[in-house]
């Protein structure tokens, strides 16, 4: 294979921050997840975990679900279509950065 | 695990690279940041779908608990047929052999239990896991559906003095519950779960001999799961002593 031309394309800016990158990782292999389930999975705090959940809301990724159990409010998280893209996209980059090696 | 194989074949690719290091814009670690990264996908994808701790001891704990109540049931129900065969049947000692009988099979799931807990315990501790997040709780709903349907089915079968497949029951709605677990936690519980199933039809066919069955699956075979995913999983490896 030929040197890499650009070896940063097709690797996404939102995948940049390791929460982010955490939370699409969780949301693949997980139909819905809560956020308190989310949180004790990627060992977070809640305003982090928050700010994240609201910029891969913001860019069409992950749907949120406002739901209730009892009083209590039950927020829970799944990947969209396009976030499901967006990170295969992003793994795909990751795999020819390294084949770009050769 | 679509990624799962994907994630491997990367890591080894990557740490075969790693030293040519070349730069990878805006990232000062090159090719080591996208190891990492990597890494880090393949780890929480997999802990955030399975539960990883289930110890091989466990099964064989509960697998000792099943062969010894076991025994004792055999010499429960030798008492039984001897005094049946000397003064005939009594209401009073078939009761009283049911109550027996019940009371070992509740000490042995009680023992099995708080047993296969402390083993799963002690390994999730050990790796630094929680005993109770979101792949426990889904592991323990998805081999309770089947459990309890079987267990209700048990006792309505009792309900009518219907006794002959209460082991080949238990044998099938067990295995069938390992089954549907083993989706979340290590698949190789499924193989279990397919031997259960098979010795509890086996033994629709010899209904007289559900002890040695029940004895066979939940004594045996845990005990043999037990030791293989233990050895395979949990073991450490020998210290050499050298001089």
């Amino acid at each position: 294979m030929t040197y890499m031309k650009n070896p940063i394309n097709g690797l996404n800016k939102v995948f940049d921050n390791r929460i982010r990158l955490g939370v699409m990782s969780v949301l693949m292999v997980n139909e819905e997840i809560s956020f308190n389930d989310l949180k004790q999975m990627l060992e977070v705090t809640d305003g982090n975990l928050a700010t994240h959940l609201v910029n891969l809301e913001d860019n069409g990724y992950i749907k949120v679900h406002k739901g209730f159990i009892g009083r209590k409010t039950n927020t829970t998280y799944a990947v969209t279509k396009a976030g499901e893209k967006a990170f295969s996209d992003h793994i795909a980059a990751l795999e020819n950065m390294i084949k770009g090696v050769k | 695990m679509k990624y799962k194989n994907l994630m491997i074949t990367l890591y080894y690719k990557v740490l075969f690279m790693s030293r040519q290091n070349p730069v990878r814009p805006g990232h000062p670690g090159g090719q080591l940041e996208t190891l990492q990264e990597i890494s880090d996908i393949k780890r929480i994808m997999e802990r955030s779908s399975r539960f990883i701790s289930l110890s091989g001891l466990s099964g064989i704990a509960a697998g000792l608990c099943a062969l010894t109540g076991a025994y004792f049931a055999n010499n429960i129900l030798t008492d039984y047929y001897f005094e049946y065969n000397h003064s005939g049947y009594t209401d009073q000692n078939f009761e009283s052999l049911k109550f027996k009988l019940l009371m070992v099979a509740g000490i042995v799931l009680a023992a099995a239990l708080i047993l296969s807990f402390i083993f799963t315990w002690r390994r999730a501790k050990q790796n630094h896991l929680p005993i109770w997040d979101l792949t426990a709780r889904k592991l323990m709903w998805n081999i309770l559906i089947p459990l309890i349907s079987g267990g209700l089915f048990i006792l309505a079968m009792l309900q009518y003095s219907e006794w002959r497949f209460v082991a080949p029951a238990c044998l099938i709605f067990y295995g069938l519950a390992l089954v549907n677990g083993s989706k979340y936690t290590l698949t190789d519980i499924r193989y279990l779960g397919y031997m259960e199933i098979t010795l509890g039809l086996v033994n629709t066919q010899f209904t007289g001999h559900g002890l040695y069955f029940w004895a066979a699956g939940f004594g045996i075979l845990h005990i043999i799961y037990g030791v293989l995913m233990w050895w395979k999983y949990e073991r450490q490896p020998v210290k050499v002593n050298s001089h």
